[in-house]
């Protein structure tokens, strides 16, 4: 099998018109995890969402490919048929669905009639990943994010990602509103999916979440596009002086999107 | 503006009609009085809806049915709704107002439960069916209460004495075919802390003629008493329906629970009215609906509360597609000296395409200061950002929009008190919106 890639080039998204991604170019192979960090307003989430096909963004130029298909030629379903995965910074609410019976659907979306995942298999299972994520049981039988809380909204974006296995993910803010006993196991959960046949993508602006899944690669975010990329030292680094001496080596004012 | 609404049964054949069926004189003499009543009164006037032009008088007044009464003889469609012969219990099926079959448990007679049809109850419990028939709907009240009184020609009479408390749930099945009109009638009567459960379905059998139903459900509760009313109403395009359900909620502490579906495919006014005249009564009216094609239909549920403590709930949630157009009106009234009174009421509609109408009017009419009301209403398209997020975990545009659906109408559904009629509304929801 050949490890999974998503490879994006030069991509610029608008929303309402603005520009917010002016640039942006990243190739993510199986195997790695690459952290974008990067302050508020830099356009991180409207990567995130461009890539999966939110329908507010608006893909100016540029092209993203995931195992060499162009990504924006499939509709959001097929992107994640084929392996994507967005754990949402802001996932939607969905009434009267439990959690349980979307997840059970959403794992049988790719799979044939004849190859459905059981009932019983799926319990099995979903009872050993809320057992990793200590999530209580009464989970399942709530309707799909209605009324969780912030730090329960995020667990449960993990619980699908763990659920799905998909072949790349995207995470966008997954650490914010957990504490560190959360975010350790929100991460050891990620951690049991490294392999060389998942990919994925950490977006976040806090370095804390990367003590405990070690990145490939860490790149930061500024003004729509990457500015810098490194080692894990460079978040170390980050973590310990800010963003600031970045942006006076690149004589950068403002590092938001729009201002400059 | 008048217009000219004739119906095709005139006084001489209502009258030898009667007499077939052998009638109480009584009966007769109201059916007369009835008829002249619809030549002169106005048709209803559901709010925001209009009606004029609505087919209510072609119809013919032959059933061309024959009585059966062998479970074998029952369509596919029926014998689906009902199950197995040995599975039966308490049912009564009706093709165009004629008993196609009936069965009821024997321990329904020990107790003096009376579930019979219409005509029967007429011969063998006319003190029964005088004091309580048109009570609680009126035939002076329109044209169209008027027309069902004169010419009802089926249904069903339920009588439940003081104290039994009847497990089994009474079933009836009505069905109609060809452009036969049916003026079908429910009376239950469920005395002084006494219980049951009554399901009714209406279905169409072929298809094509324009026909036209007209539908009288009432229902009146003792002290004590608990009624569950469970209707699932699927007529085909060419029907246009009529249907008025009431309760009289009469006794201290009684509770009536209605669950209906509404499902026709053609148009329909449906009102859905409770009195809730016992002190501490209840009432709870949960329906939900699924508007496809052109259909026009118009959803009135009031509650009406007289009595001190009553307590009166009203969820209603509708999906329209194509371009059929829904008017939801609920109305909770509470009326001078109810109080300690509560009244709430939530109704929402689904539109799941650019024209498709629906109008949620939530009504709280209040004449007494010492009590609680609320509502709620909503009218709204499916949200696009829902639709992501459930598409980018791999569902198709189609399983998503399902899911959406199935959780929009979940609130009612599976709140509903009768579990096989929510069993057959999750089938047929499946079925109408696909
Ligand atoms: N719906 C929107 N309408 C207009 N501007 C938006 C919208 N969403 C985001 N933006 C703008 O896009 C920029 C980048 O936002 P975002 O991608 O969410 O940043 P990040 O995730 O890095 O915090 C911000 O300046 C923000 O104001
Ligand atoms: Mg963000």
């Amino acid at each position: 099998m050949t490890k999974p890639s998503l490879n994006v080039k030069d991509l610029h998204v608008s929303i309402e018109d603005k520009e917010i991604l002016k640039g942006f170019g990243i190739d993510v192979k199986g195997g790695e995890i690459h952290a974008i960090m990067g302050p508020n307003g830099t356009g991180k989430s409207t990567l995130a969402s461009a890539l999966m096909g939110h329908p507010n963004y608006e893909v100016t130029s540029g092209e993203a490919t995931f195992n060499g298909d162009d990504l924006f030629e499939m509709e959001v379903d097929e992107r994640a048929r084929a392996g994507l995965f967005l754990a949402m910074q802001y996932p939607s609410e969905v009434s009267g669905v439990t959690n349980a019976d979307f997840i059970r659907s959403a794992m049988n979306a790719d799979r044939e009639e004849g190859d459905q995942v059981s009932l019983m298999q799926f319990i099995r299972k979903i009872d050993e990943k809320m057992g990793t994520l200590e999530i209580d049981q009464s989970f399942q039988h709530r309707y799909l994010n209605e009324g969780f809380s912030g730090g329960e909204k995020k667990r449960n974006e993990i619980l699908q990602l763990l659920m799905l296995e998909p072949k790349m993910a995207i995470l966008d803010e997954i650490d914010s509103g957990l504490d560190i006993d959360a975010l350790k196991v929100v991460a050891k959960g990620i951690n049991q999916l490294r392999t060389d046949d998942f990919g994925c993508m950490i977006i976040t602006h806090y370095q804390r979440l990367l003590n405990y899944i070690e990145p490939d690669y860490v790149h930061v975010m500024m003004q729509g596009r990457i500015v810098k990329s490194g080692g894990p030292e460079l978040a170390q680094k980050l973590e310990e002086q800010g963003y600031d001496w970045i942006k006076e080596e690149l004589g950068i004012e403002d590092e938001t999107v729009g201002q400059e | 503006m008048t217009t000219e609404v004739t119906f095709p049964v005139q006084q001489q054949e209502l009258q030898s009609f009667s007499k077939d069926r052998r009638e109480p004189q009584w009966f007769t003499d109201q059916r007369l009085k009835a008829l002249d009543q619809a030549e002169h009164l106005e048709l209803p006037n559901p709010d925001k809806t209009k009606i004029t032009k609505w087919n209510f008088t072609s119809f013919t007044f032959d059933p061309e049915t024959e009585a059966t009464a062998s479970y074998n003889e029952l369509s596919d469609a029926v014998r689906t709704l009902v199950g197995e012969e040995n599975k039966v219990e308490n049912l009564i099926t009706q093709k165009n107002g004629i008993t196609t079959y009936a069965a009821a448990k024997a321990e329904l007679k020990d107790k003096g439960v009376i579930f019979t049809d219409i005509q029967t109850a007429l011969e063998e419990h006319s003190d029964l069916m005088e004091k309580y028939f048109m009570q609680a709907v009126t035939a002076d009240e329109n044209k169209l209460t008027a027309a069902h009184a004169a010419m009802v020609n089926g249904g069903v009479f339920i009588y439940v004495p003081a104290g039994v408390k009847v497990e089994a749930p009474l079933q009836a099945v009505y069905a109609h075919e060809g452009n036969f009109g049916l003026f079908n009638h429910v009376l239950m009567i469920v005395e002084d802390q006494a219980e049951a459960t009554y399901i009714e379905n209406y279905l169409s059998e072929g298809s094509g003629d324009q026909a036209t139903v007209n539908i009288v459900a009432e229902v009146v509760l003792g002290r004590e008493a608990k009624v569950n009313f469970g209707s699932v109403d699927n007529f085909a395009d060419s029907v246009t329906t009529y249907v008025n359900r009431r309760g009289q909620v009469n006794g201290e502490d009684a509770e009536l629970y209605w669950s209906l579906g509404m499902m026709n495919d053609g148009n329909t006014v449906s009102d859905n009215t409770t009195y809730l005249h016992g002190q501490g009564s209840h009432a709870d009216t949960k329906s939900v609906s699924i508007g496809r094609g052109s259909q026009v239909q118009n959803f009135t549920t009031n509650v009406i509360h007289f009595g001190k403590d009553t307590d009166g709930q009203i969820l209603k949630h509708g999906v329209m597609r194509d371009r059929a157009t829904s008017i939801f009106n609920g109305i909770s009234k509470i009326e001078k000296g109810a109080t300690k009174a509560n009244g709430e009421q939530t109704e929402r509609v689904l539109m799941l395409s650019e024209r498709a109408r629906g109008d949620a009017n939530p009504i709280l009419l209040i004449d007494e200061d010492d009590v609680t009301a609320g509502h709620a209403a909503s009218v709204g398209r499916i949200d696009p950002l829902q639709m992501f997020y459930l598409m980018s975990r791999g569902l198709s545009r189609l399983e998503s929009e399902r899911l959406i659906i199935h959780g929009f109408l979940e609130p009612v559904v599976g709140a509903l008190a009768i579990d096989s009629v929510k069993e057959q509304l999750y089938d047929l929801i499946e079925r109408k919106v696909y």
